[in-house]
Order: structure tokens, then C-alpha cells, then sequence
């Protein structure tokens, strides 16, 4: 296990610039997700931290060691891959034992420290299978096995669940945090999906044109993003118009800095509600959308902005039907004051 | 009942479907084979009202004349030793081909690999027969180049011979192996040596156990048509150039011994795919 950090560092094609003058720390131990839209880089960042790519500048460090220029097979690292890459033509156990075969540790030691990965992983007594003879889940499993059995000192993580279906993949996010707390290994996952960075990780780090955005715990870059298209990548968010009439400034905001407010802040009442810290303001219910647990209604304000409100549906006032009148409001201290572009 | 109509009148549109398709193969395959093996089978072709009669003679031939074994064996051996050249020389080509090289590049490459399909076999053949002969297109070439005297005169050798058998069936194993190693994900690659894995362990136990199928296709495709092999034998290969396969051709062209060169062929079909049958188990086994 170690700690990982990256420093400036610039990968180009061409005339694109995959990474532009990324930093980054991994901390020892933690899960950290890497975040953002397609092409912004995530996937780059993650193959030079394994060492398929070599960036063009800056450093990167895994331990102590520097190791930009050192290849994949020295890094000792974990790797798992979107489609899981398991050799067909090997079993379940071969494919665990490849990375232990090659480090030369014995044919004894082998069968242990399989036996051990595949119990970890719950698949104990599958390692004569061959990988075209399991489930996607389960070679999903294998996968994480393989990656984890040499004891790397990071594990890194491509999209790891996009192939499974969503009820696999939330049991899958739960075995995958468990593993990673049990062994306490240094992860870095790509991921696609923003639920599964935001329940997944200690640490996320949005990235955009190959630019980091931000990086942050999860719920600091949700309370607090750092610009506009952090707020609205990671979540949803209401833009407020300047000051409204109800619209209450919070203290201590930067000039020129953007309000908004979280879809799910935001109540929703017949009359004018009462009390002191609030924010509000006066909509017409244009559209109500019924989806579970929750409702998601789409209501325009006077000044003609579109707000969206997403709460549970005994929340919302009864009989409340679109085209009537409502009144919207948050505390002030659920306002988001994000820092203007530049 | 109108479930049972229904299927029964699917498979007869099948059958309609498909009988050009074996009407085809049995009027190729088929007829001329039955009636190689009836030739086989008598004393005389019975052609222009010649007296004939079944016979088995024509095998014992084989079997009483040591000389046929001989060069049966003398040409299987050169059918493992070309197989083995081309792959050797093939596997790393579709490799490089497969793997190493992108785009624009890769089909230039790929047409002057299968170049050698679009001309005349003869042509090749006498082609080689004027670069390998002494005072040669080889010899004149190293002499003008290297500092003393050599003299290289390949032609009428069992060098010869291979090296214009190679040439022809060179591109059956890098189209085969060419195939096989394309369908290989690179992410398994890139996974074999996330796990630490170099080049040559990569190699022994990811891409050759996965373009085995390909290299066994490449390997039957070059195998059985160089064991009967016979214009390579006689043009590059002269006086040394006999072979089981020139025997039976001359057979059918020069003694005009239809049944026996019938024969002859037979026996051939048989011992190769005897190998062919002794060898799939095991490669079967090597690959799982
Ligand atoms: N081998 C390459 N050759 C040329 N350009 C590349 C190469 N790899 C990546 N790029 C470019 O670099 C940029 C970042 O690509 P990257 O694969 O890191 O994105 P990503 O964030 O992983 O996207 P996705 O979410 O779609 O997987 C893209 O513009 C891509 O076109
Ligand atoms: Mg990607």
C-alpha cells in the first residue's frame, strides 16, 4: 500500500491535450474517484498512473518512488479493466495465480494465497472454471481477485461496474468498498456514474478537458463546488437570479459569485412560509413527474427562471395539480455561492 | 397440426435451399473422387473397349515395392519441414502485422503478403529458378557485393525446393495466424503485464495458446497440399527433386498407369489424414 500523487503532469495527442497540468494526491488507504464528462481524460490519467502512458511532463509518484518512467510490468500495481480481460484460456484460479507465477513464489504459496482471493472475493471452490463458464458477476469477482492477489501497491479501477446491470452493480459497489476497507489498499477509481463515486469514495476529483476541476470529499465538492460546472456534473442545481425579492444573499459571498440551490433543499408550501433564514420565492407548478419515493416538479418562477424541486411526494402540499400557484423556499445557508469562471 | 404443416413446409424451403449448395459439392468433390477410387480399383482404365477386371494389385504395389514408402516418407518430411519454416517465419510477420502496426501501413503490408496469390504459380516457380541457379540473380548479387568470391548455386538442392514452397504457401499461416492474433483484446495484454508480466511470458502463455487455432488452420492449409506437392519438386529440384507426388503424376502424364498413380493417391489421402487425426487430440490438449 502507498500513497499516490501526481504533479503537473501533460499528455498530448496531437493537438489535444488528454491532460493539462493535472495534481493530484492519492492518499494511503483511501478510495478516491475520478470523475467527468466523456474525453475529459480520466481514463489517461488512470493509464499513466498504471504506466501504459508516459505524460509528456510532470511527475508521478507511487510510495516514494518516482515512476514516470518506469513500465507497467515494474510498478507493481492492480489493474481492472472495463470488459474484465480474464485469459480464456486459462481457469478462474490460473488467471488469480498469473500475476503470483510470474513473481515466482511457488507453487505451494500459489494455491494459498489463490484459495485466499477467491474466499475474499466469495468464490471459493470456482477456481477449476473456466472464465466463459461464469456469470458477469462473477467475473467481475475473479477480476478483482486477479488484481488484488499480488498485494499491488494501488489498485486501479476502469469503469469496473458500467458492464453489470444497476442491481448487480449496487451489490457490487458494497463488495468492492468492503474489500477495499479489508485489504486498506490505495484505490483509484474511473467511474462514469456519479452515485457511484459519491457513495463509493473518501475523495473525488472532477476533471474536464483534461483539466482537474476540483478535488475534494464527496460531500465537500457537493456542498461546496468550485465552479459552475462542477455544480451542475455532480448533481443538479437551480441557477437563482441575483437577488430577488425573497432570494437572501448569504454572508461573506464573492462579488459576481453565481447562487444556486439543490433540487432536493427546497420546500414547497401553498402560502408564504414563515421564519427567519429562509429563501424564497413565487413559481407556478408547471409539470410534476411521479418516480418512486421521490417527485421531481418543474416549476417557473415569476421572473421566468425555471426551478426544479425534487422531494418525497408526502412532502408536497395535497392536491397541489400543475398550473397552480406555489411558493419555494430553502434555508440560506443551503444556498450555493459559486465562484465566478477565471 | 398447422404448427407441424408449418415446420415441415420450413424444412422443405431449407432443403430447396440448400441443394444446389450439396448438388454442387457432391458433383465436385464427390464424383471425381469415387471415380479416382474405382480407378484404383482395376487393371485397366476401361476406355476405347479395353478388357478390365477389379484388382487390388494396384496397392499391393505399394507395399511390395519399398521405393513408394521411401519417398512417402521423404515427402511428409518435407511437408513438416516447410509447415515449420512457414510458421516460423510467418507467426512473427502476423504478429507484427496484428499488433505493431497501425492504419495506412498495415494494409500496404497486408496486400504484399497475399501479392504472391495473384500470380501464376509457374511463373513464381521458374522465377526462383532463375534467382537460385548458379551464376544466378543470388550469386551475381552477393558476388557484387561481398569482398571475395562465393559461389551459391541453390538450384537442383532440396533448399531449392523448400525455399520455393515456403514462398508459395508463406501467406496461408500469416492470413491465419494474422486473424487469430487480430481477435486477441489488447486489454488482455495490458492486463498480462498490469500483473507484471514481460514480453516473452506474454507471448509463451497468452498469444501463442490464443492463436493456436490459427496457427494448426495455417499449418493443415500449408501440410497437405506440400506432401503431394510436385511442380515445386521437378522444376526447382532436378535430379534430386523426386518425390511421392512427382511418382504419382507421372503416373497419370508420362507411364499413363492411371490405376496405379489412382492408387498411389489414395494411400496418400490416407496417411495424411491419419496424421491430421493423430495430431488434433493433441493439440487439442495443448491448448486447453
Ligand atoms: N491513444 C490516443 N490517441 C489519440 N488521442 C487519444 C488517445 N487516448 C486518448 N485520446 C484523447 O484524449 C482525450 C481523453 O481521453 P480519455 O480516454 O482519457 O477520456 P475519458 O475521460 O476516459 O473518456 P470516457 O469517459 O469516454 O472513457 C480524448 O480527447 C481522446 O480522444
Ligand atoms: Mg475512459
Amino acid at each position: 500500500m502507498a500513497r499516490v500523487s501526481v504533479e503537473g503532469i501533460v499528455k498530448r495527442y496531437g493537438t489535444v491535450a488528454a491532460l493539462d497540468e493535472v495534481s493530484l494526491d492519492f492518499e494511503d488507504g483511501g478510495l478516491f474517484a475520478l470523475l467527468g464528462p466523456s474525453g475529459s481524460g480520466k481514463t489517461t490519467l488512470l493509464r499513466a498512473i498504471a504506466g501504459f502512458v508516459f505524460p509528456d511532463r510532470g511527475r508521478i509518484r507511487i510510495g516514494d518512488q518516482p515512476v514516470e518512467r518506469v513500465p507497467v510490468e515494474k510498478r507493481d500495481i492492480g489493474m481492472m479493466f472495463q470488459n474484465y480481460a480474464l485469459f480464456p484460456n486459462m481457469s478462474v484460479a490460473d488467471n488469480v495465480g498469473f500475476g503470483l507465477r510470474v513473481r515466482k513464489v511457488g507453487a505451494a504459496e500459489e494455491r494459498r494465497r489463490v484459495g485466499e482471493a477467491l474466499e475474499l472475493v466469495q468464490l471459493e471452490g470456482f477456481g477449476g472454471r473456466k472464465p466463459h463458464e461464469l456469470s458477469g458477476g462473477q467475473r467481475q469477482r475473479v477480476a478483482l481477485a486477479r488484481a488484488i492477489v499480488t498485494n499491488p501497491r494501488v489498485l486501479l479501477l476502469d469503469e469496473p461496474l458500467s458492464a453489470l446491470d444497476k442491481a448487480l452493480r449496487v451489490d457490487m459497489q458494497f463488495e468492492l468498498r468492503r474489500i477495499q476497507r479489508e485489504i486498506g489498499i490505495t484505490t483509484i477509481l474511473v467511474t462514469h456514474d456519479q452515485e457511484e463515486a459519491l457513495t463509493l469514495s473518501d475523495r473525488i476529483g472532477i476533471l474536464r478537458d483534461g483539466r482537474l476541476v476540483q478535488a475534494g470529499p464527496p460531500r465537500e465538492v457537493y456542498n461546496a463546488p468550485a465552479d459552475l460546472f462542477a455544480a451542475t456534473f455532480l448533481g443538479e442545481a437551480n441557477i437563482l437570479p441575483g437577488g430577488g425579492a425573497g432570494i437572501v444573499v448569504p454572508e461573506g459571498v464573492a462579488p459576481g459569485a453565481v447562487l444556486a440551490v439543490r433540487p432536493e433543499a427546497i420546500a414547497m408550501t401553498r402560502t408564504e412560509p414563515e421564519g427567519a433564514g429562509l429563501s424564497k420565492c413565487v413559481g407556478v407548478l408547471e409539470r410534476r413527474v411521479f418516480a418512486g419515493a421521490m417527485a421531481t416538479c418543474l416549476v417557473r418562477r415569476e421572473d421566468g427562471g425555471e426551478m426544479k424541486v425534487v422531494s418525497r411526494d408526502q412532502d408536497i402540499p395535497a392536491g397541489l395539480t400543475e398550473g397552480d400557484r406555489l411558493w419555494l423556499s430553502w434555508p440560506v445557508d443551503k444556498t450555493l455561492a459559486i465562484p465566478p469562471e477565471g | 397440426m398447422a404448427g407441424g404443416t408449418a415446420i415441415s413446409g420450413a424444412r422443405a424451403g431449407l432443403i430447396a435451399l440448400l441443394s444446389p449448395a450439396y448438388l454442387w459439392l457432391t458433383a465436385a468433390i464427390f464424383l471425381p473422387l469415387s471415380a479416382m477410387l474405382f480407378f484404383s480399383l482395376v487393371t485397366e482404365l476401361p476406355f476405347g473397349g479395353a478388357e478390365w477386371a477389379f484388382t487390388l494389385e494396384n496397392y499391393r504395389a505399394f507395399f511390395e515395392t519399398p521405393t513408394y514408402a521411401t519417398l512417402l516418407w521423404k515427402s511428409v518430411r518435407l511437408g513438416l519441414i516447410v509447415t515449420v519454416v512457414c510458421l516460423l517465419v510467418g507467426f512473427p510477420c502476423a504478429y507484427v502485422l496484428a499488433k505493431a502496426i497501425r492504419g495506412r501501413a498495415r494494409e500496404a503490408l497486408f496486400l504484399l503478403v497475399i501479392l504472391p496469390f495473384w500470380s501464376n504459380s509457374l511463373v513464381r516457380i521458374f522465377s526462383w529458378a532463375i534467382v537460385l541457379r548458379g551464376n544466378g540473380v543470388l550469386d551475381l548479387g552477393l558476388n557484387a557485393l561481398l569482398p571475395f568470391e562465393v559461389d551459391v548455386s541453390l538450384m537442383f538442392t532440396t533448399h531449392a525446393i523448400v525455399i520455393g514452397l515456403v514462398h508459395s504457401y508463406l501467406p496461408y499461416v500469416i492470413l491465419t495466424s494474422y486473424l487469430a492474433l487480430q481477435a486477441i483484446d489488447d486489454n488482455l495484454i495490458d492486463a498480462a503485464r498490469s500483473m507484471g508480466a514481460g514480453k516473452p511470458t506474454i507471448l509463451w502463455r497468452l498469444v501463442l495458446p490464443l492463436s493456436l487455432p490459427g496457427l494448426v488452420a495455417g499449418a493443415v492449409l500449408i501440410f497437405v497440399p506440400v506432401v503431394g506437392a510436385f511442380m515445386e519438386p521437378r522444376i526447382l529440384g532436378g535430379r534430386v527433386g523426386t518425390y511421392y507426388g512427382t511418382v504419382i503424376e507421372d503416373q497419370f502424364v508420362a507411364v499413363y498407369n492411371w490405376p496405379l498413380g489412382a492408387a498411389l493417391s489414395f494411400i496418400l489421402l490416407a496417411v495424411v489424414l491419419f496424421i491430421l487425426a493423430v495430431a488434433s487430440p493433441m493439440l487439442k490438449r495443448a491448448q486447453a
